[in-house]
């Protein structure tokens, strides 16, 4: 029977250490909305996601009070747009019809985001994925809680180099079209490479080709649980740092699970996965950098960074895995700058840096995530930096990704507030040396020697 | 069996106990176990209770319970079992 110390134990990490359930994320798929007719669409869209998430909302918030336990964000990922709107839409303009009526449905149902605004063109583009891409910015700057992303590598395919230099300029574009916002469009797109079709994070969740009608993931959280344990092992050796970290990985996964397996139940919709991601917020004490601080780091961002952040990941996923029966989406520790204040902190003491911040990505998910960049960076630059990031992605055989914030008016020095969970960031200096040249070849990377594996 | 904690935490003052278990037994509610401890005069209880036959719905019970912890300066949570059960048992 359960005693006091484990209730104990069980509600300090809620009250005190920030344990929460990040998501619930209901994935939907919209393959059977499609049609010849724009009109049509969207009214077999809008009416498809209302009747499937009406509950969502209304669970969510009976499992926080029935379990003591917060739900933070209740959400919901589609069909890649460009493959249920390609027959009906003849250019960018209706692909914004789309975005817009998803905005609809997503606060007729009460959701916080909804992601799928997105095209998957590793390889190749069709006609409706360009357009998909093209309408972005409008789509970004004319609705509020859609979410998009595009697909432009992976370690089967390659990279699609004339996707990563046309996602540069999207993101130009995307920051100018809500530079009254600070460019926040750009805080909800973004740039994959291996994307998972099963991800219950925002703003990269789309609900892929390989998934059922519907279906529930869950990304559970708790940095602040784990830096708490690894307060009590100060000094002891690393067998001793994994297995806490690994101990309270479980712990925290299970919750999720049961969490996951009980909105399945009462939504009567099946369960897809648990993602194991350390996620952190802006409030103090829910940081992925404090527990890489707490491991023996001055600042996160001095040597020792990567490896400290290899070790969490790895002992995050070896602790997550035996406490869910399926686990899935990024499934990582994530390293965003705005939404983590240890990181902000780590930035304005000079001791981060994007170069540091992309080593750190090559052992973990996702990637270079909230960073703001002067709103006068060319385009191909930030191409350059999403071919790297692609490049660590494909190579490695894991999820990469970039979501950068060119924020217009704004150079290094200023300081860009988001609001809410997306937070606030200095502006961070990218390297001045170009790489227009490289960029501007076209075509394809060939993808690696050990994708061959048949 | 639908099994519930309920905790309480606050500073310690007469009658925490029969208060709540007076409420729990006008509901029907079954107290299978308790156990408490004090610490630096901050009162700290747990309660093991069977809501299987309950004569109110959760959402009545945990907000009615939480409302006695603001009358009596203490406070008071429920919660399903199966979160400590998943959390601490393989």
């Amino acid at each position: 029977m359960i005693n006091i110390l484990e209730v104990n134990e069980t509600n300090k990490m809620i009250e005190q250490e920030m344990l929460d359930v990040r998501t619930i994320t209901l994935g939907i798929s919209l393959l059977d909305c499609c049609d010849t007719d724009l009109d049509r669409l969207n009214t077999r869209i809008y009416e498809k996601i209302c009747r499937t998430a009406k509950d969502l909302v209304r669970v969510g918030k009976e499992i926080e009070l029935e379990y003591g336990i917060p739900i933070v964000n209740k959400r919901i990922s589609v069909t890649p747009i460009a493959l249920v709107g390609g027959q009906a839409c003849h250019s960018p303009e209706d692909f914004v019809t789309i975005a817009q009526t998803l905005d609809r449905a997503a606060k007729e149902v009460g959701v916080n985001f909804l992601g799928g605004y997105s095209a998957l063109v590793s390889k190749g583009m069709t006609k409706a994925e360009r357009d998909l891409i093209l309408s972005i910015p409008q789509a970004m700057a004319s609705t509020e809680r859609i979410c998009s992303s595009v697909n432009i590598g992976s370690t089967k395919t390659g990279i699609n180099m004339d996707a990563v230099k046309l996602m540069g300029e999207i993101v130009l574009k995307t920051a100018e079209a809500t530079k009254d916002q600070n460019s926040l469009g750009c805080a909800k797109l973004v740039i994959f490479c291996n994307a998972p079709d099963d991800n219950p994070f925002m703003a990269g969740a789309f609900h892929g080709v390989t998934e059922g009608d519907a279906v529930i993931n869950v990304g559970v959280s708790g940095p602040g649980v784990v830096k708490h344990a690894l307060e009590a092992v100060r000094g002891k050796n690393f067998e001793v740092l994994c297995e806490t970290v690994k101990k309270t990985a479980f712990k925290v996964t299970r919750m999720g699970q049961l969490v996951a397996l009980e909105a399945s139940e009462r939504l009567r919709i099946p369960f897809g996965i648990v993602d194991l991601s350390l996620a952190p917020t802006p409030s103090v004490g829910d940081s992925v950098a404090e527990i890489l601080e707490e491991m023996g780091l001055e600042s996160v961002g001095a040597p020792g960074t990567t490896a400290a952040l290899a070790l969490l990941n790895d002992q995050v996923k070896k602790g997550g895995v035996m406490a869910s029966s399926f686990v899935g989406g990024l499934s990582g520790a994530f390293i965003p700058v705005s939404e983590d204040q240890g990181m902000i902190d780590a930035v304005n003491r000079g001791a981060l840096t994007i170069e540091k911040l992309e080593a750190m990505t090559s052992v973990c998910s996702v990637g270079l995530d909230m960073i703001a960049i002067p709103g006068k960076t060319p385009a191909t630059t930030i191409a350059g930096i999403i071919a790297d990031e692609a490049a660590i992605g494909m190579i490695n055989q894991k999820t990469t990704a970039v979501r950068l914030i060119p924020v217009i008016g704004k150079d290094v020095g200023d300081v860009v507030e988001f609001g809410g969970l997306l937070g606030y960031a200095p502006v961070q200096p990218v390297n001045k040396f170009s790489c227009a040249d490289f960029i501007n070849r076209g075509g394809r990377i060939p993808a690696p020697i050990h994708s061959f594996k048949n | 069996m639908n099994k519930t904690i309920i905790t309480v935490v606050g500073k310690d003052a007469v009658g925490i106990i029969a208060k709540v278990c007076t409420y729990l037994s006008n509901n029907q509610i079954n107290v299978e176990d308790i156990s408490q401890t004090i610490v630096q005069g901050y009162f700290n209880m747990m309660m093991i209770v069977d809501t299987g036959n309950a004569s109110i719905p959760f959402g009545d019970m945990a907000r009615d319970l939480e409302q006695i912890g603001q009358e009596i300066g203490v406070h008071i949570k429920c919660q399903r079992e199966e979160i400590f059960e998943k959390m601490h048992r393989i």
